[in-house]
C-alpha cells in the first residue's frame, strides 16, 4: 500500500468520524490544529484505522501521531 | 417581598404528531393519532408491536457527524430547545449567560445508547466501544447539550421522576426564577426509548396496550376498552422568563406559569395511592401556589395514560381537588405516552389551549368508563375560553406534579 493510498484511507475515516473534508487531508496537516479532530474523535479514528489497515496502534503511540503523515508512516511500517 | 411572576415566552417540540409545535398542535386539534405499527425486525418477538414514533427524524435537522455523538433523546432535546429559543426571540437579546439556566429531564435517559454499545462490547470487545458512550447515555446529557448550545451559565439541571419528569423540570424552572437564580430557564423533557428492552419491561408489567392490529385506536384514555399505554417518543421544551424581564424586552407572552404543586405518595414503587391522595394534594398545592380558586380552573390536561386503574383514579382525584366543572382532555390519546417528555408536551398543549381558546380533543373515547363523571372534550376539539388550566403528571415512584398556567 502506497503512502497516498494510506492517506486517502485515513481521509475516508476522518470524513466518516469527524466530518473532515477529504480535500483538506494531506500529510503535513495536524489532526487537532488543522483538521479540528478532538480527543474523543481521535480515539474513533485510531480504532477505525486499526480495522482498516490491520495494524495495532497502542495508546502510548497515539500521542506521537500529530500529523496525518505521522500516522501514514506508522501504518506503513507496522501493517 | 413580592415573588417574581414567571411567564412562558417560547415553545418548542418534536413529537409523533409533527416536527415542531405548529404541526403538532394542528394535528392535535384535528384529532390525529401518532401511533403506528413497529415494523422493525426486532418487534416481531414482542407482545407489543405499536408505538408513537417521531414524525420527523432528527437526521433531517442535525448533521450526520454531530448526530453520531448524540443519543436520540439528546438530539431531539436540542431540536425542541432550538425551536423554543428562536421562538422566544432571545438569540440576539443580549441576555447575560449567567442569568440563563436549563432544566431538561428524561425519564429513562440514554438507554438505547447503552444497549447498542453493550451489543458492540459483546460482539467486538471493549476497544470497539464508542468513546462517546458515556456522554450519550448519562441522564443529564440532554440538559448539558442544550446548556452548551445556548451557553447557559446559571446552572444546568436534569430532574428524573419517571413520567412526571417534564412537568417537574418546568416546576424547577419556576422555583429558580422565583428564587432569583436565573431570569430565563429553558425547561422541559425528552424521551426516546423505542427499543425492545424498555418495551419488554413495560409489557412484562402489563402496563402497555397490546392492540397491535389497530394502532390508532390503542391509546384510549377513559374508554372501557382501554388496555394500557402506548409508548411514544419526543421532546417538549418551553422558555420560562421572569415577567418583568419579558415585558422589558417586549417579548410575546404566551401564558403565565402561575404555580406548581409537587408531592410524593410514599405508598408503592409503581402503584398510585388508591384514593389518589398524592395527586389530590399536588393539585391543591398548585392552586394555592398560583393564588387562584379551583373554580377558575376550567380545563385540565390530564395525565390519563390509558391504563385501566390510573385513568379512573385520576378522575377521583380531580373530583376531590377541583369539583366536577373542568373540561378534561387526554392528549396522550393522540401522542401516546412520551414518559419523561409527557409533562412538557402537555404543558405546551395547555398553554396553546389558553392562547387559542380551544381544548384539544380526546380521541377514541367511544364507550366512556362508568366512573368517568366529568366533562371530556371527546373526539373533537372544543372552542371555549381557557383563562386557567392545570396540567397533571404522575410518575412511577409516586411522583405527582400539577402545573397551573393562566392567561398572561
Amino acid at each position: 500500500m502506497t503512502r497516498d493510498e494510506i492517506t486517502s484511507g485515513l481521509a475516508e475515516i476522518l470524513e466518516e468520524v469527524a466530518g473532515v473534508n477529504p480535500d483538506d487531508v494531506a500529510e503535513e496537516k495536524s489532526f487537532t490544529d488543522d483538521l479540528d479532530v478532538d480527543s474523543l474523535s481521535m480515539v474513533e479514528v485510531v480504532v477505525a484505522a486499526e480495522e482498516k489497515f490491520g495494524v495495532k496502534i497502542p495508546d502510548n503511540e497515539v500521542q506521537n501521531l500529530k500529523t496525518v503523515g505521522d500516522a501514514v508512516t506508522y501504518i506503513e511500517s507496522n501493517a | 417581598m413580592s415573588r417574581a411572576d414567571v411567564v412562558v415566552t417560547g415553545l418548542g417540540a418534536t413529537t409523533p404528531l409533527g416536527g415542531d409545535v405548529a404541526s403538532t398542535w394542528d394535528a392535535m386539534l384535528a384529532g390525529r393519532s401518532g401511533v403506528g405499527p413497529l415494523t422493525q425486525e426486532w418487534a416481531g418477538q414482542l407482545p407489543v408491536r405499536i408505538a408513537a414514533q417521531l414524525a420527523v427524524e432528527p437526521s433531517e435537522r442535525i448533521d450526520r457527524v454531530k448526530l453520531r455523538r448524540l443519543d436520540r433523546s439528546e438530539a431531539i432535546a436540542l431540536i425542541a430547545a432550538g425551536e423554543a429559543w428562536a421562538d422566544a426571540g432571545l438569540a440576539d437579546s443580549g441576555l447575560d449567560p449567567e442569568r440563563l439556566a436549563v432544566s431538561i429531564g428524561s425519564g429513562i435517559g440514554g438507554a438505547t445508547t447503552l444497549l447498542a454499545q453493550d451489543d458492540i462490547l459483546e460482539a467486538s470487545g471493549p476497544r470497539r466501544v464508542s468513546p462517546h458512550t458515556v456522554p450519550m447515555l448519562m441522564p443529564n446529557g440532554p440538559a448539558a447539550w442544550v446548556g452548551l448550545e445556548l451557553q447557559a451559565r446559571a446552572g444546568v439541571h436534569s430532574v428524573a421522576s419517571a413520567c412526571a419528569t417534564g412537568a417537574e423540570a418546568i416546576a424547577l424552572g419556576l422555583d429558580m426564577i422565583r428564587a432569583g437564580r436565573a431570569d430565563v430557564v429553558v425547561a422541559g423533557g425528552t424521551e426516546a426509548v423505542i427499543h425492545p428492552l424498555p418495551i419488554a419491561g413495560f409489557a412484562s408489567m402489563r402496563a402497555m396496550s397490546t392492540r397491535n392490529d389497530d394502532p390508532e385506536r390503542a391509546s384510549r384514555p377513559w374508554d372501557k376498552g382501554r388496555d394500557g399505554f402506548v409508548l411514544g417518543e419526543g421532546s417538549g421544551v418551553i422558555v420560562l422568563e421572569r415577567a418583568d424581564h419579558a415585558v422589558a424586552r417586549g417579548a410575546r407572552i404566551y401564558a403565565r406559569l402561575a404555580g406548581a404543586g409537587l408531592t410524593s405518595d410514599g405508598y408503592d414503587i409503581v402503584q398510585p395511592h388508591p384514593e389518589g391522595l398524592g395527586a389530590i394534594r399536588a393539585i391543591a398545592k398548585a392552586i394555592a401556589d398560583a393564588g387562584v380558586d379551583k373554580s377558575d380552573i376550567v380545563h385540565v390536561n390530564a395525565h390519563a395514560t390509558s391504563t385501566p386503574v390510573g385513568d379512573v383514579a385520576e378522575i377521583a382525584a380531580l373530583h376531590a381537588a377541583l369539583g366536577d366543572h373542568p373540561v378534561l382532555s387526554a392528549t396522550k390519546s393522540m401522542t401516546g405516552h412520551l414518559l419523561g417528555a409527557a409533562g412538557a408536551l402537555e404543558s405546551i398543549a395547555s398553554i396553546l389551549a389558553i392562547r387559542d381558546s380551544v381544548v384539544p380533543p380526546t380521541i377514541n373515547l367511544d364507550d366512556p368508563d362508568d366512573k368517568l363523571d366529568m366533562d371530556v372534550a371527546a373526539h373533537k376539539a372544543r372552542p371555549m375560553d381557557v383563562p386557567a388550566v392545570i396540567n397533571n403528571s404522575f410518575g412511577f415512584g409516586g411522583h405527582n406534579v400539577a402545573l397551573v398556567f393562566t392567561r398572561g
